[in-house]
């Protein structure tokens, strides 16, 4: 087993009643990788990921994050980025901060406050007046603003516009560490996958295939985005 | 320096072209520093191991030399360099002459094409 694996997934399963979710899927990260998780929806990248975070019970199989399974030691090096506003609406973008600085040892106030300015969100804004898209920018930025070993980021460009995209792209590759990875399950296929070492195809609960961006341009002159197309066509 | 990161083909393979383009173009001049990994990555979009891969390719074929230090320098060789310029440039040419030939038209019409158009520049 390579040392450098920092999460690891096997034969993963959660059912929602009689309906299964996730399906026996398995699969790794090493350390320095940003990865993307892509499939149709309801293929169960959030699911993989709440339960990743600790926020879901699995029905079956294992997760080890850096060598542990979800719980209190493996909440504190996972910075998770929920799919949906989870910061309460009264607060102001400062309160948030300070709430984040007071939860996790690794964040960086500093670090977050210089992001906010550049995206344009005033520290006594009110997170409730913010727009859908600013809300998200905000949540991103306390996520990246952690020295997790882990992030996990569920539909992190969703709502945001492409300018705020690039630069959120931009922040997300000049504050990667080395020791740390990255998954994160989104859509904008072709405006993410050059950043992005590898993707992992779900389909239908279980893993249909984890490949190399440069390999898969290289084995199909095809770009994920467009090979996603393919695969998944209805 | 601009981009683009086409699709259809592999990354690392793009940027190694445009890295050699700042090379021949003194982009970055012979000797010079190369910006640091994270920084061109971040500048250009794509994934910093990814920017790695292409410069450890042209670190290989030597033109660029890694220090100990201080991350990497264009090689002096003006020797180097020249043979690089040298090779893109034929490939060029080659895929001006397909084109031509493609378009029906025969050696001597090409040749008198470009002395004009240059004529005309």
């Amino acid at each position: 087993m390579n040392e450098n694996v920092i999460y690891e997934a096997q034969n993963l399963c959660k059912r929602y009643g009689r309906k299964p979710a996730l399906n026996n899927a398995s699969f790794t990260v090493c350390a320095g990788k940003l990865v993307g998780l892509l499939g149709p929806n309801g293929s169960g990248k959030t699911t993989l990921l709440k339960i990743s975070a600790g926020l879901l019970a699995r029905s079956g199989g294992t997760v080890l994050i850096d060598g542990q399974t979800p719980g209190v030691y493996t909440k504190s090096v996972t910075s998770y980025l929920p799919d949906r506003m989870a910061l309460p609406t009264e607060m102001r973008a400062a309160d948030a901060v300070s709430l984040y600085a007071d939860f996790y040892p690794d964040f960086d106030a500093a670090k977050a406050h210089a992001m906010l300015a550049d995206l344009h969100i005033e520290a006594r804004d009110r997170i409730g007046s913010m727009s859908k898209g600013t809300q998200e920018k905000m949540q991103l930025c306390l996520t990246m603003s952690r020295a997790a070993k882990l992030y996990l980021l569920d539909e992190p460009l969703g709502g945001v516009d492409p300018a705020a995209r690039d630069y959120i792209l931009q922040t997300i590759l000049r504050n990667y560490s080395e020791d740390a990875a990255l998954v994160l399950s989104t859509h904008l296929i072709g405006d993410i996958e050059k950043v992005l070492d590898e993707v992992i195809f779900l389909k239908e609960g279980t893993v249909l295939r984890q490949v190399g961006v440069d390999t898969l341009r290289e084995e199909c002159g095809q770009s994920v985005d467009e090979y996603f197309r393919e695969v998944y066509k209805c | 320096m601009e981009w683009n990161i086409t699709n259809g083909r592999p990354v690392y393979v793009q940027l190694v072209e445009q890295l050699e383009l700042a090379l021949v173009n003194g982009t970055f001049p012979p000797g010079s520093k190369v910006p640091p990994v994270r920084e061109l990555a971040a500048d250009a979009g794509v994934n910093p191991n990814t920017m790695q891969r292409a410069l450890q390719e042209l670190e290989t074929r030597g033109l660029l030399q890694a220090q100990r230090t201080a991350g990497r320098t264009v090689t002096a060789d003006a020797d180097v360099l020249q043979q690089l310029r040298r090779k893109r440039a034929v490939a060029l040419a080659q895929t001006f002459l397909h084109q031509m030939q493609a378009l029906g038209l025969d050696r001597a019409e090409t040749e008198e094409l470009l002395r004009q158009t240059a004529e005309e520049e």
